[in-house]
């Protein structure tokens, strides 16, 4: 056997025998992706909790058709309290009160949430509007259908799953380099290995095709799991992936190594790591979407690696872009992993 | 088999401290070398710039032909090192361990059950090193160093840390590694070590050698008295004064010593008296020239 090929069997076994390594690269970020995808699975069904007040005749008296349409949206039960279920409002339990005062509708609504209370208006206006044509008798002119572009790819899942995997694969690469740099040093194998007749770069390239093996074990097993599990679905060019994440890889080894070189300590080295990527994968949007995020955390997100490796998994695997949509994304991840590499070799130390 | 060590003037200095300060000596082909010397001694330096983990600011080491600094794999090759007992693959056996250093050097597995057998560690393994005792560790690594059959073997400090169960049993592996010819170079602070295992002695202090020779030699050297003691009752205090002479003499309730640079004078005199119960000689060890040289103050 090859020193490359003994080597990297040596550090695969010594990485898939440390219980708590798996769990960490594997199992943890997975329990994510299972809680997400059970917590947001059903968001889309949760309809506004509505309470009535006496007869509402628009309600009462809506046909068949629309009343399909307004049970979809509307969950109405009918109280003739209006005190305790104004109180009801207040407190968040129920999201309007609707009564009717002559040929008005009154629609009392609470901001508390405003998805359900932009659906409300949006909702009775509807009810009201329709109501007045049917009044005038006229056929309606002008009608509307929906459809979805996505194909279902709006669900949670679509969206999780490339951003935890990026996390996964981020944190794996990153720990695995740090810790095996800095035990080596410790323990004194570095300093032994650099006196067996075998180029430093052996030792380094095995290290990076072990990562990189880590790295394509954690993806199976998160497309794995998200398929089986969640229905995730995959787009057209999805097997852009596998460079996306030997870049990937490499621009997280070159954390580690950094890590790996400033640090004394296992534990050290642990902590660093974690400062670097923890923060790193909110800001890169592995945990919920940056849409909403002011303006200065999407400009600090465009220069970590974690968002360019998430933005090229997403658009190549859920949301149906080219391959080439994954080249600039590789083309940033390599430019950091060679400047950080670069930095870490400046630093790095045989031995204490 | 076995191959030249010469180290000329060596120098490292780290900051103000002249770690390292001209030292000078060679290694015979198939010679079993000790460094010996106090902690901070200069030893592990030394050796770091023999196996060529450091290149000397000054002087030059050459094995064989070769200079180590350079690091060529035709030397490292014939070459083996054992530097820390901890200097392990995380989470492998004892056998995957020797079968990894074997690829490192190309050499067929075969020889993994050769080593186990050398170190007496075959009921180990498949033992994860993490489970091994400091001794068996110790063993291992320096099975792991003579993997690929080397013709010179470094060894620093490997019995550091062990129970005297432990280091006794250390030393029979250790006495048969240069049974073959090979060049051993060992550094340790223990003297009993190295008058057991050495045939030439270093004693450095402070980046330099003190003294070099056979232990024999250097114990000679010193000059130093025997201590002929006898069981409680053996001699009447007065004719153990007769026989002492000039010489000091201790009488107590454990027995009665005399302190002679003459034994040979003292033990007849005995011997004609019919006074040798329980008779103990305790000539100079390595300890007491190290001692005489070093000096006893405290070192961390």
């Amino acid at each position: 056997m090859t020193p490359f090929m003994s080597l990297g069997r040596a550090m695969l076994k010594g990485f898939f025998r440390d219980k708590m390594a798996f769990f960490f690269a594997v199992i943890f970020p997975l329990m994510f992706l299972v809680l997400f995808g059970g917590i947001f699975t059903d968001q889309g069904a949760s309809r506004a909790e509505i309470v009535q007040i006496g007869t509402v005749s628009v309600l009462d008296e809506a046909p068949t058709g629309a009343k399909t349409y307004i049970d979809k949206s509307l969950d109405i039960t009918t109280s003739s309290d209006e005190q305790d279920a104004l109180e009801q409002l207040r407190k968040g339990d129920v999201d309007a009160v609707i009564s009717e005062d002559g040929d008005t509708l009154r629609v009392r609504y609470s901001q508390a949430d405003p998805v359900k209370a932009a659906t409300v208006q949006g909702t009775f206006q509807a009810i009201v509007q329709s109501a007045n044509l049917a009044v005038t008798g006229q056929e309606p002119r002008f009608s509307i259908t929906t459809d979805q572009v996505e194909d279902d790819s709006l669900k949670s899942i679509q969206y999780y799953t490339p951003g935890l995997m990026g996390w996964a694969i981020a944190s794996g690469a990153t720990f695995g380099a740090a810790t095996n740099l800095v035990v080596w040093r410790r323990n004194g194998l570095l300093r032994r290995l650099r006196l067996a007749p075998i180029p430093t770069r052996s030792v380094v390239l095995a290290r990076v095709a072990v990562s990189i093996a880590i790295a394509l074990v954690q993806a199976a097993i998160f497309l794995g799991v998200g398929i089986a599990l969640f229905g995730l679905k995959l787009t057209g060019s999805w097997p852009m992936l596998i460079p996306l994440l030997v870049c990937g890889t490499l621009a997280f080894m070159a954390i580690g190594l950094l890590a790996g070189a400033v640090a004394r300590s296992e534990e050290a080295a642990v902590g660093i790591a974690n400062f670097a990527v923890l923060p790193m994968a909110f800001l890169s949007g592995s945990f919920f979407p940056l849409d909403g995020a002011p303006g200065y955390v999407t400009a600090i997100s465009k220069v970590l690696p974690l968002k360019h490796l998430n933005d090229g998994m997403l658009d190549t695997m859920v949301r149906g872009e080219g391959p080439s949509s994954a080249l600039v994304p590789m083309a940033i991840l390599l430019a950091f992993a060679v400047v950080v590499t670069a930095i870490a070799s400046r630093l790095f130390r045989w031995d204490d | 088999m076995g191959v030249e060590i010469v180290v000329a003037g060596l120098v490292m200095t780290y900051g103000d401290l002249r770690a390292v300060d001209g030292v000078s000596f060679t290694v015979a082909p198939g010679e079993f070398f000790g460094l010996l010397g106090p902690n901070g001694a200069g030893k592990t330096t030394t050796l770091e710039m023999i196996e060529g983990l450091r290149k000397p600011q000054a002087g030059t080491v050459r094995i064989g032909e070769h200079e180590p600094w350079k690091r060529e794999p035709a030397l490292q090759r014939r070459i083996g090192v054992q530097l820390q007992s901890s200097a392990f693959f995380e989470r492998l056996t004892a056998r995957e361990q020797l079968d990894t250093f074997g690829a490192l050097y190309g050499v067929a597995s075969g020889r993994t059950d050769e080593m186990l057998e050398q170190v007496g560690l075959v009921d180990k393994a498949s033992v994860r090193t993490e489970q091994l005792s400091g001794g068996q560790k110790q063993r291992l690594s320096i099975a792991c160093a003579l993997i690929h059959d080397p013709e010179v073997v470094f060894l620093d400090e490997p019995t550091a840390a062990l129970d005297p169960q432990a280091r006794r049993n250390l030393w029979d592996v250790l006495r048969t590694i240069n049974d073959s010819g090979r060049t051993v170079v060992l550094t340790t602070h223990y003297m009993d070590e190295a008058e057991v295992l050495c045939d030439r002695v270093a004693i450095m202090d402070s980046g330099r050698i003190l003294e070099l020779d056979t232990p024999a030699a250097l114990v000679r050297g010193l000059d130093a008295p025997v201590r002929i003691s006898l069981a409680p009752g053996a001699v009447s205090p007065e004719e153990a004064r007769v026989v002492a002479g000039d010489d000091p003499l201790d009488v107590d309730a454990t027995g009665t010593t005399i302190t002679t640079r003459d034994a040979s004078r003292v033990l007849t005199a005995l011997a004609e008296r019919n006074a040798l119960a329980g008779l103990s000689v305790k000539g100079a060890s390595l300890e007491d020239v190290f001692l005489e040289l070093t000096g006893r103050e405290y070192r961390a």
